[in-house]
């Protein structure tokens, strides 16, 4: 059936809380709201204040309490309302959920599953707009995903429920509205494996969340221009799936990475060095990337478009890729 | 605060002496870890407990085997009164496999799960929304028990201990916050770090009971737990207790301590809560030269043990340096 991305994330949280009573949702405004992005609307109304809880704007306290809960055996999902926002609880992210599990001697397992909003394209400036997923795939000890359609926003969370570890899920904003097919049924979704969203043999355009769609629309410009480019979604950011990814450019030959997040010390730059690393000698031309402008997200249409990787962008790099002097 | 001999003991004597013990093993054990520190067997952080033991003891005695403790770095002396054997505490700050957190957290990470003893957090505040949590989960689950959550006068100026305060207070939820105030944030003085020093009117403009205790006097901590831990457990809602008390070394092993004056030190020391402790029972006739001896004969055995079982300890083999990771 056809679903949006928003319809997906709450088809999982309801069948989530339906089929384990230790499920329970927490953030700003999941209740009564509906959340921010309404992606638990009428959810307060079915499960109730217990399950489905208002929390005050306390993001270190209730990502701390999401940890604890963890650890006294329920099954938390914590909504933070965006990535920006989550730098405030950063210090439960890093110093405690990733830690705990190694530091106890494996003792503890903080089974926590952590869902929020990333991305830019709103108009929304420079505290609503940026891509900091790429830092918490810095961290051993916690698992991040970006689901890119409708299936992998209901079957990630899914699957994040089954981890023993904490799970951090970015929901690429600008894709709540974004139809696709969902099958309602589906349970957990494969979360180890990248994704070959569209077979080609010239160029491998490797993206994630939002970007995945822009790079399937340059793939279908690139395939009128006589370049057939194979598109590649990472699904995992961390772990990367290292073996899909080189399996790919070994193939093609060619590399470009499209991240919505800055260019320096990005997941693209990660990325990119993996394939440096484990495929140089398959390689027709250097690996090249499409990032972020490195300026805070600004407000004005043309400035944020400007700032973000588009279409022709990748268009671009592709074509210069291809064209390159051993191509 | 004044001190009144009461002429009854407020204490059966085997209780007493039991007290006495726990405080003895831990000032036992961080001098003996302090010596070790400087033998080079303990590395890194080393924070010591020493002048503050009424307060594990006492809190802990009052608490149940299945209430849940959090605590910080300083948190020997809890690990020590929780009943996490002297021998799994020396061995990990040793760095040693039969750690009770097999050597990879050392003496500020202390774990013991079976005991629900739910570590030692290093940033400061750190603890209080884990302590919130643990909480959480027992409520929901409909569990009558309390989660104890130590901290630092430090802590009281993180947002984080005002979130969490909120948040328990807001839910309702079975916490049993305990505050010691030795007057320091590292070195940075409680009237230096503070606008409003007496740290319990915090908790009450969060609509919780609070209550401040002398934390060098055993048996009011004790008391004054038991009670917030009753109410706590009752489903009354959080408490706090603030416990006034004093660190007597300095803040970690590399401290040269320039903050604070040898007055001020020797002022606390003359309210060493063990020294206190013996004089009250001496008083009520609960304690003689004899039972002092033995139980201190005792503690030296237990301490040369833990000593030989973190000597003995196996070190973790490398292969295993990712073993639980994710």
């Amino acid at each position: 059936m056809k679903a949006t991305y928003r319809e997906a994330v709450r088809s999982a949280l309801r069948d989530a809380l339906l089929s384990d009573p230790r499920v329970f949702l927490m953030g700003e405004d999941v209740g009564r709201y509906g959340g921010a992005y309404a992606c638990s609307h009428g959810l307060l109304e079915e499960f109730g204040p217990d399950r489905i809880r208002d929390t005050p704007l306390s993001e270190s306290a209730f990502l701390g309490a999401g940890i604890g809960a963890a650890l006294g055996g329920m099954r938390p999902i914590v909504e933070v309302m965006t990535v920006n926002f989550s730098l405030l609880c950063l210090d439960q992210v890093v110093n405690n959920a990733a830690t705990l599990r190694h530091m106890s001697g494996g003792q503890l397992s903080v089974p926590l599953v952590v869902r929020m909003a990333t991305g830019a394209g709103r108009q929304l400036a420079a505290q609503h707009s940026h891509s900091l997923e790429g830092w918490y795939a810095h961290i051993p000890g916690i698992k991040a995903l970006a689901p890119a359609t409708a299936d992998d926003a209901r079957g990630m969370l899914l699957a994040a429920l089954r981890e023993p570890g904490p799970v951090f899920i970015f929901e690429h904003a600008a894709l709540y509205p974004v139809e696709g097919e969902l099958d309602p049924a589906a349970g957990a979704a494969d979360i180890t494996h990248a994704a070959v969203r569209r077979p080609g043999t010239q160029v491998s355009v490797i993206a994630y969340g939002g970007s995945v769609s822009k790079a399937l629309d340059a793939a279908q410009q690139l395939a009128g221009l006589g370049i057939d480019a194979e598109v590649i979604d990472l699904r995992s950011l961390r772990p990367l799936d290292d073996a899909t990814i080189l399996a790919s450019v070994r193939r093609t030959r060619r590399a470009v990475v499209v991240d919505e997040a800055w260019r320096s010390g990005s997941l693209a730059g990660e990325v990119s060095a993996r394939i440096m690393e484990g495929a140089f000698y398959d390689l027709d031309a250097p690996v090249a990337r499409v990032c972020s402008a490195e300026v805070p997200i600004p407000y004005a249409k043309h400035l944020e478009d400007a700032a973000l990787p588009q279409v022709a962008g990748i268009v671009r790099a592709v074509q210069d890729l291809v064209g390159s002097p051993r191509g | 605060m004044a001190t009144t001999v009461a002429r009854a003991p407020a204490v059966a004597r085997d209780h007493a002496l039991a007290l006495l013990r726990e405080m003895l093993r831990i000032r036992r054990f961080e001098e003996k870890a302090a010596e070790l520190y400087s033998d080079g067997k303990i590395r890194g952080f080393l924070h010591l407990y020493i002048g503050e033991e009424a307060i594990a003891v006492g809190a802990l005695q009052a608490l149940s085997a299945d209430d849940a403790i959090v605590a910080t770095y300083r948190e020997h002396g809890h690990a020590l009164a929780r009943g996490i054997p002297a021998g799994a505490i020396m061995a990990e700050m040793y760095g040693k496999a039969n750690g009770c957190s097999r050597g990879r957290g050392g003496s500020m990470h202390l774990f013991d799960v079976s005991r629900r003893f739910y570590g030692g957090y290093a940033i400061v505040g750190g603890g209080l929304p884990i302590a919130v949590g643990l909480a959480l989960a027992d409520k929901l689950q409909g569990r009558a028990r309390v989660t104890a959550c130590f901290f630092g006068d430090g802590a009281v100026a993180e947002g984080e201990f005002h979130e969490s305060l909120n948040l328990a207070a807001l839910w309702k939820l079975p916490v049993l916050f305990l505050c010691e105030n030795n007057r320091y944030a590292m070195g940075t003085a409680l009237e230096r770090h503070q606008s409003q020093p007496d740290v319990h009117l915090k908790a009450e403009s969060y609509r919780m009971p609070a209550e401040q205790v002398d934390g060098m006097d055993v048996l009011a901590v004790e008391e004054a737990t038991r009670r917030a831990a009753e109410a706590v457990r009752r489903g009354d809602g959080p408490r706090f207790l603030e416990l006034l008390t004093y660190r007597f070394r300095a803040h970690s092993m590399y401290d040269p301590e320039l903050y604070r004056t040898k007055e001020e030190v020797a002022h606390w020391t003359e309210r060493d809560p063990i020294a206190l402790f013996e004089t009250r029972l001496r008083g009520w006739d609960l304690l003689r030269d004899a039972d002092l001896a033995a139980l201190e004969r005792d503690v030296d055995t237990e301490i040369a043990a833990a000593v030989a079982d973190a000597d003995r300890g196996p070190w973790e083999p490398v292969a295993d340096l990712l073993k639980d990771v994710q």
